[in-house]
């Protein structure tokens, strides 16, 4: 038998944390670039691309993050790739993550003035010099507070990889539940945890809002 | 190499899928009216209630939109027993769905409430209405009103999230697939199908609200 103590529980769950912060930080780069390249095909207006992006949308924040992952988890063993938890659950907070920020991002773009559009057409930009050096700077300015507050979004969406046994936080504070039947401890332990790396990045989310507001 | 799918050995089950839809409209029911009715209080806490409440208001609000909800799920299921509360996997999912979409509508309605102009504040006093009156009749519906897109959203947002009860087996249209492909091993086809099934709902309930708002909580087209 042996005995946990509370240094034992915070300890172990610290070493699970770095997994969440892991896969938050997989999800959040992957989510951004794939985020990033269905704003372009948007904003391009590529044939179609208008009805698929707002379909992708709404299929992501229409419907619960649980499913998406066990779609992902049991989808991936169809087409015969070996799904470790690792896999699907990148996978499917990567695909979430991209659907809600180019949809954060969409409404960015879409407050930059119009005649910022027209001002770069009329010195013969193109279009992706139009985007590049004249809409996504000011775009991005306006996104950063709204992006980072969704990263808070993110890092407890993870919390849900433990259901398809993805080993972290969560997981852990289950694994070490069922060792130490302390419930009450250990969940408030990691409820702490959670709130340690959440509560920063909330914070920060809203002094960037502030400092936009200010500026103005 | 050839996938074959077999939906309808799923949807032959559709009694199970029926009963697990049920599920999460009444506990999403439920938790939106108790929810609802917390998050105003809070917000009246927040905006007008004694130093002392602001600040325990405002620690709840942060303590819980910086969690997850399957942790305060799993805290309110299997820490409170612990600590001497025995909950049934129902009543623990209705808890903590409230406890979570309290605070978040906490910070929706407030957003509406510091909206409100000045002048409807003296326009109350001038008509002689206490802090009370004030609140419900001059102050609330009109923030509602502004911020009811952001509270339909965020009920919508519970509703998905409550998929994660199925996991305190909370008998809820996750927990309904999950048995159904316990069954019969189809558990791809057994999560599409309740995944179609959650974004209808959602679908469903966004038009719901749409339509129930205007009309019962903050009435007709006035302001």
């Amino acid at each position: 038998m042996v005995d946990f103590t509370l240094w034992d529980i915070l300890r172990n769950l610290l070493l699970a944390a770095r997994w969440t912060v892991a896969l938050s930080l997989i999800a959040f780069v992957g989510g951004g670039l794939v985020g990033l390249g269905l704003l372009v095909a948007r904003i391009a207006r590529w044939p179609g691309a208008e009805r698929f992006v707002a379909g992708y949308v709404q299929l992501f924040q229409g419907t619960p993050l649980l499913m998406q992952l066990f779609l992902a988890y049991f989808g991936l063993a169809l087409f015969g790739v070996d799904t470790s938890p690792w896999v699907s659950a990148a996978l499917a907070l990567t695909l979430y993550t991209s659907a809600f920020l180019c949809e954060i991002w969409r409404g960015c773009v879409a407050a930059v003035p119009r005649g910022q559009w027209e001002a770069a057409q009329s010195l013969a930009l193109n279009f992706s010099e139009q985007l590049r050096h004249v809409v996504l700077p000011q775009a991005t300015r306006i996104a950063i507070a709204p992006t980072v507050g969704f990263l808070v979004q993110v890092i407890k969406g993870t919390a849900l990889a433990s259901v398809i046994g993805f080993v972290e936080l969560t997981k852990a504070g289950t694994m070490i539940t069922n060792a130490t039947f302390q419930p009450f401890l250990v969940y408030s332990c990691v409820a702490l945890m959670y709130f340690l790396l959440c509560f920063p990045v909330s914070l920060t989310a809203r002094a960037l809002e502030r400092k936009l507001h200010d500026r103005r | 190499m050839r996938i074959e799918f077999d939906f309808l050995a799923v949807l032959a089950q559709w009694p199970l899928l029926l009963h697990g839809v049920a599920w999460t409209l009444g506990l999403t029911a439920v938790s939106a009216l108790l929810g609802v009715g917390l998050g105003v209080a809070c917000a009246w806490a927040r905006s007008q209630g004694p130093r002392w409440l602001r600040w325990v208001v405002g620690a709840y609000v942060e303590l819980i939109r910086n969690t997850p909800f399957i942790v305060q799920l799993f805290f309110v299921f299997f820490g409170l027993p612990a600590a001497g509360v025995k909950l049934t996997p129902e009543t623990a999912a209705v808890i903590a769905m409230v406890v979570n979409l309290g605070a978040y509508a906490a910070e929706i309605v407030r957003a509406g409430i510091d909206a409100t102009p000045r002048g409807q504040f003296e326009a109350a006093a001038s008509l002689a209405l206490n802090r009370a009156q004030t609140f419900i009749h001059v102050v609330l519906p009109p923030a509602l009103r502004k911020v009811w897109p952001a509270l339909t959203s965020q009920i919508i947002i519970v509703m998905l999230g409550s998929a994660v009860c199925g996991q305190i087996s909370t008998e809820e249209l996750s927990y309904a697939a999950n048995l159904i492909q316990s069954r019969n091993f189809r558990a791809f086809e057994a999560y599409i199908i309740a995944t179609g099934i959650y974004l209808l709902l959602a679908i469903g309930v966004r038009g719901l609200l749409n339509w129930f708002g205007p009309r019962f909580i903050f009435g007709g087209r006035r302001g």
